[in-house]
């Protein structure tokens, strides 16, 4: 029966029209495939960042690296015309030292300031703080370091009396404040993902404000809280100006926190000018950049993964 | 004797109350003090240097004396090619993301190449930058590989801040367009982007500041330490403010004091000034619904 | 009964959202320039059956269809312009929409898809149509108002006024009155007895009595299936009937 009509309409304007596709069809697709390119881009350029670090550093990776040596001495002398050498233990306890007290700085700091400005501040004095702390999160890392270089270091030297103040302590608060604005904002979505009716159900058992937000907000927050901490991790471990400038630069284990000491970010951005391409130097830079985007990309899968909950899709 | 006069342990709760939540305020507070007093610093210290002559003239005496007009202008160079190259993709990448992307693995690989181009340190990308830019396709050092790695690096911040601009049009809007025959690009053009075109004004406004204080990305790829004269076209060398502040502070002997500080200011407020009107632009837009 | 030729011919009709059936193997046919009214308690897939008639499965990942519907004779999972089918098929939902751009925008929006540019031309249709759709002594003085802040009932007939701007051959409304007063919603039925004569109209309506007033033949929904379909009055009064239908427009449940 349907087919009986359909052979009537087919010769129908309407008929026509519904399989006549116009101008309008065809921009739709071809902005359909545009729009599709520029959504795969970001793969490409990912992957494009990976391909083209490791393209300068194979060459050294597959001829005279020592792994070993690459991660277990503390010499690094890439210079060395005699017997360069090329371990990066000293650069990674100073990345490690730097961030590490960074976080000690960020992490209370950045979750106080997010408990308070999603849970007790109210109106103006919220929207006010939020503004103030994206204001911090936008000035530039090179600024930072030199804050660190002209403000810091002569506040270090008189303060603790010591005779350098570029160090594991400068570096460190510097990259402390430079990561807290940002990991509060991670943590206040956190805390603002947590649906209010968790707040009311406990206030209507007479929990006290407080009471909530122990018992109730920061429990339900966590994963995203954890996240905030891992993207400031991330963030100290990454940043370069700042640290190259604040951080004394100097080859070092650090034994307290008034050493000088030399991170890996900082090594690639201090020598890569001085190199010739092709040379190990070069290379090793570039596998120093290898290793970097491994570790963050590492870093940066963990916090999706905690924030999105393991088992959920 | 009501049932809501207030016993001890109300007393008792209230102080905990009081105490916990100035105890959180004194640390927003301490995260803010310490900024607001390096800027008074940096504006005490960086004021004797400014003036008309300090933007408009080179820099001279090897970088001792003079002013900063070329590395400002580079800046705008650098900043302006790097929109170009990213503006259009990040726009698009986030079209794809908020109108067409179905729910798949292809979409979640995405995504989550955007959170990691956001993650990646800017030193490797100044190692991509050299590595893509300047050497395999043979741009050599310059506006363009500088800017290319910039735009890489900002996109993030395009399609993040599109994203959501966009995906703050209901949903019923589509629909309702969608119903009358509107293909998805009519819909999106006639209905949802100029809905949106403010808020992503507003992720454009932030990239520029990002992008003009970026330091390590340029440093190897198309930012000169110094340099007499303008540049000419995209494949020229440039000064830029953020490497010129990093080389007067550490590379050059002896700088008058107020030097570095001068251009740290005039860096410094061109990216807040640029952050503010981001931030107001968004402010005015909340209080301008159009449903 | 004289066979008119059916405008639309749906045949075992399944929708799903999910693993839930919100339609349960459906057939019926629409005639050319009748109301067809369909009658049935919250839930029992009246809105379903409208939706799979625009294909908005498209719209919703989570909306699945199975089944044969022709329009105009074809089958409309073949044709090769799913916006030509929408043009052709007008449709009012209860939750009205005023899209944020001007009222007249609003009304000229799909005539300027069809590719009609000429203010002129694009002035008679945004009056008419804003007429029939019972508004345009309203909003006549402020056509730049924006759409998307009228009220909740002029927004409804905007969103009427739309459908009609598209010249639609088929109107599928879906408890338009929920948002208008009785004395709009009386004109507006007025408005769809005259456009019986240009197109065919689906009325899906919680008031039994409006599907009496309006309707030529009505169909009862109730879980999911049809329950029948007849003659409005044979419906209402006829021997022929269902229990369930009998019970459902006297009002015992729903």
């Amino acid at each position: 029966m349907p087919a009986d009509v359909q052979t009537d309409a087919r010769s129908s304007g309407i008929a026509h029209d519904l399989n006549t596709r116009g101008r309008a069809w065809y921009i739709d697709r071809a902005v359909s495939v545009g729009v599709f390119v520029g959504g795969v881009s970001a793969i490409v350029f990912i992957v494009g960042i990976f391909v083209f670090v490791t393209r300068e550093g194979l060459d050294f990776v597959i001829g005279p690296m020592d792994a070993k040596e690459f991660f277990t001495s503390i010499n690094w002398r890439p210079t060395s015309e005699r017997n360069p050498t090329y371990g990066i233990l000293a650069l990674m306890a100073g990345t490690a030292s730097v961030t590490g007290l960074a976080m000690l700085v960020a992490v209370p700091f950045s979750l106080g300031a997010a408990i308070y400005i999603a849970e007790f501040a109210s109106g103006k004095m919220r929207e006010s703080l939020k503004v103030l702390v994206e204001l911090l999160a936008a000035i530039p890392s090179v600024v930072w370091g030199f804050v660190g270089m002209t403000i810091m270091n002569p506040l270090i030297i008189e303060f603790f009396d010591v005779a350098v103040g570029l160090s594991v302590l400068n570096a460190g608060v510097i990259l402390g404040l430079m990561a807290a604005p940002i990991m509060t904002t991670i943590a206040e979505d956190a805390l603002k993902a947590v649906p209010d009716s968790y707040r009311e159900a406990a206030e209507a058992m007479g929990a006290t404000r407080w009471q909530v937000v122990f018992k109730v907000v920061l429990p339900a927050a966590k994963s995203g809280l954890m996240a905030s901490v891992l993207l400031g991790v991330g963030r100290g471990f990454g940043e370069t100006m700042a640290v190259l400038m604040a951080s004394g630069h100097a080859i070092n284990l650090p034994t307290s926190p008034f050493d000088s000491v030399r991170a890996l970010t900082a090594t690639i951005a201090a020598e890569l000018g001085d190199t010739a391409r092709g040379s190990d130097h070069y290379g090793v830079l570039f596998t120093l950049g290898i290793f970097l985007f491994v570790v963050t990309f590492i870093i940066n899968l963990t916090a999706d993964i905690v924030v999105k909950g393991v088992g959920r899709k | 004797m009501s049932m809501f006069a207030r016993t001890p342990l109300d007393q008792h709760n209230r102080r905990i109350e009081w105490l916990v939540k100035t105890l959180f305020l004194m640390m927003t507070v301490l995260l803010i003090i310490p900024v607001a007093l390096i800027m008074s610093i940096l504006i005490y210290r960086g004021a004797p240097a400014l003036s008309l002559e300090f933007l408009t003239q080179v820099p001279t005496n090897g970088m001792t004396a003079g002013g900063i007009m070329t590395a400002l202008v580079g800046t705008i160079w650098i900043v302006t090619v790097a929109l170009i190259a990213s503006v259009p993709i990040g726009v698009a990448a986030a079209v794809y993301l908020s109108e067409y992307a179905p729910d798949n693995w292809l979409t979640r690989a995405i995504n989550l190449a955007i959170i990691n181009l956001a993650g990646v340190p800017s030193i490797v990308h100044a190692l991509f930058g050299l590595g893509a830019f300047v050497v395999f396709f043979g741009f050599g050092r310059s506006i363009l590989a500088a800017s290319l790695t910039l735009a890489v690096m900002t996109l993030p911040v395009v399609i993040v801040s599109t994203r959501e601009s966009l995906q703050a049009v209901p949903h019923a809007f589509r629909e309702a367009c969608w119903n009358m025959g509107a293909t998805r690009w009519q819909t999106i053009w006639r209905v949802v982007l100029p809905n949106s075109i403010s808020g992503i004004l507003t992720g454009v406004i932030l990239e520029v500041s990002r992008t003009a204080g970026e330091t390590a990305p340029i440093m190897f790829t198309g930012a000169a330490a110094f340099l007499p004269f303008l540049p000419q076209g995209v494949l020229d060398q440039t000064m830029a403010m953020s490497l010129h502040l990093y080389v007067v502070a550490t590379q050059v002997p002896n700088v008058p004091e107020a030097l570095p500080f001068g251009v740290a200011l005039v860096l410094i407020s061109m990216v807040l000034v640029m952050n503010a009107m981001s931030i107001a632009f968004r402010v005015y837009l909340r209080n301008k619904r159009k449903w | 009964m004289v066979e008119a030729s059916p405008k639309l011919s749906v045949r075992d009709l399944t929708v799903r959202y999910g693993d839930k059936t919100a339609l349960d193997a459906v057939s019926l046919d629409v005639l050319t320039n009748e109301i067809l009214g369909i009658i049935g308690p919250a839930n029992s897939g009246k809105t379903s059956f409208l939706r799979a008639l625009n294909r908005m499965e498209e719209f919703d990942p989570n909306m699945t269809v199975q089944g044969d519907i022709f329009f105009e004779g074809q089958n409309i999972t073949a044709i090769r312009n799913v916006y030509a089918l929408r043009r052709k098929v007008g449709v009012v939902f209860p939750l009205p929409v005023g899209l944020p751009m001007s009222v007249y925008d609003n009304v000229a929006f799909a005539p300027r898809l069809a590719g009609i540019r000429k203010r002129a031309e694009l002035d008679v249709i945004v009056e008419r149509c804003l007429t029939r759709a019972a508004l345009w002594d309203e909003v006549k003085d402020r056509l730049d108002a924006l759409g998307s802040l009228l009220s909740g009932g002029q927004q409804q007939r905007l969103t009427i006024a739309r459908a009609l701007s598209q010249n639609p051959e088929l109107l599928l409304l879906d408890e338009f009155s929920i948002a208008v007063d009785p004395v709009t919603t009386m004109r507006i039925e007025d408005v769809l007895k005259e456009l019986k004569h240009e197109i065919t109209i689906v009325l899906v309506t919680n008031l039994v009595q409006q599907a009496r007033r309006l309707a030529d033949r009505t169909a009862f929904f109730l879980q999911s299936e049809l329950v029948e379909i007849a003659e409005t009055e044979e419906l209402f009064t006829g021997t022929v009937q269902d229990q369930r239908t009998r019970d459902y427009v006297e009002g015992r449940f729903g």
